[in-house]
């Protein structure tokens, strides 16, 4: 019994560990420095574990990073900077907002493109169906076909 | 008729779309250095730390350039791909030791056998880093002038030796000589 709670604690104390290993311990020189590290982090996308961002990122890789990142910005490096010294390496997966280029054209307008299609084809379907009703009869050609098909029976009446 | 099969169509379309999708590998990202200049480097040498090994070392004939450590599970995996091409090629492979401890990495090679012409002893990854390096083991081909012509991530194996790095490192030297 006593073994297995201390069994569990150890579990749980790692857990512990775990969630602690990617905060560190930091000074800024300003409010401002501290703002564009953030911002840095939660824009840069960690290479080992893709759907973290860096300032989310356990990976050994990320803690690299991040302190490189944290010495530039000490040195007064603006973002420009410091995420084209990140591009240079490791291209424009590492941003989560990739820049507009012909490569990224697709990405970007693609979504744009496809509601575009949809939109094209739902207005046809509008403009479709309105000439449907355009081509149905007016009210007094039904009433003229009424007159027919009643003296079209009146007719056969009388041959039968 | 005609008109029924247009759904059918778009399904199939989507569908080959995301059967090649599920054969991509998202972790393959291509390489920001590819037929850029290597990223130059100075690091003491892994089996004697008072000498030095740099990028410009290099310089006369293409090399490969092989990320490892001794940590690296997948690095055992591609190293008899290695060790046949040290063996069978005079093509220097100057090993990039990443984020590793010098001692693993001298047992490590001591234990399976040594095909680098020298390693690079990198423990705080920070010639990794100006590499791009995210994912050991990685192996560059860099060109006589210093340029990087190819990039492959994970192990390296026979196939893609013979397939892609065997025939451009062939090319490369050609227009040296």
């Amino acid at each position: 019994m006593k073994i297995s709670r201390i069994l569990i604690g150890m579990v749980f104390g790692f857990f512990l560990l775990h969630v602690h290993a990617a905060i560190e311990p930091l000074s800024f020189k300003n409010q401002e420095q501290e703002n564009q590290y953030r911002r840095l982090l939660a824009e840069v996308r960690c290479l080992v574990c893709q759907n973290q961002s860096l300032a989310e990122s356990n990976a050994g890789l990320a803690g690299d990073l991040r302190k490189i990142i944290y010495e530039e910005v000490q040195k007064n490096a603006s973002d420009e900077e410091i995420v084209d010294f990140l591009v240079s390496r490791y291209g424009d997966f590492v941003l989560y907002r990739p820049p507009v280029k012909s490569s990224t054209y697709l990405l970007w307008y693609g979504p744009l493109a496809l509601i575009l299609v949809g939109v094209t084809v739902v207005v046809i379907m509008i403009r479709k169906r309105g000439k449907i009703e355009q081509n149905a009869l007016s009210e007094e050609e039904q009433k003229e076909i009424k007159g027919l098909l009643d003296k079209a029976k009146a007719s056969e009446g009388k041959e039968s | 008729m005609a008109r029924s099969l247009i759904p059918l169509l778009i399904f199939i379309v989507l569908a080959g779309f995301l059967y090649v999708g599920l054969g991509l590998d998202p972790r393959k990202i291509p390489s920001a250095l590819i037929e850029k200049p290597a990223p130059e480097f100075t690091l003491p040498t892994l089996l004697d730390p008072s000498k030095q090994t740099s990028s410009g070392d290099f310089k006369s004939k293409a090399y490969l350039l092989s990320v490892w450590a001794s940590w690296c599970v997948s690095c055992r995996l591609e190293h008899p791909v290695l060790m046949d091409l040290a063996k069978n090629t005079d093509i220097p492979i100057v090993g990039l030791n990443y984020k590793d401890q010098r001692e693993d990495a001298v047992r490590w090679l001591n234990k399976y056998g040594n095909p680098y012409t020298v390693s690079g002893y990198d423990i705080k990854g920070r010639v990794g880093i100006d590499w791009g390096v995210y994912k050991v083991p990685e192996t560059f081909v860099v060109g006589p002038k210093g340029i990087i012509y190819y990039k492959h991530l994970g192990p390296l194996s026979n196939e893609i030796l013979e397939r892609d790095i065997l025939p451009l490192i062939k090319k490369l030297n050609k227009g040296v000589s």
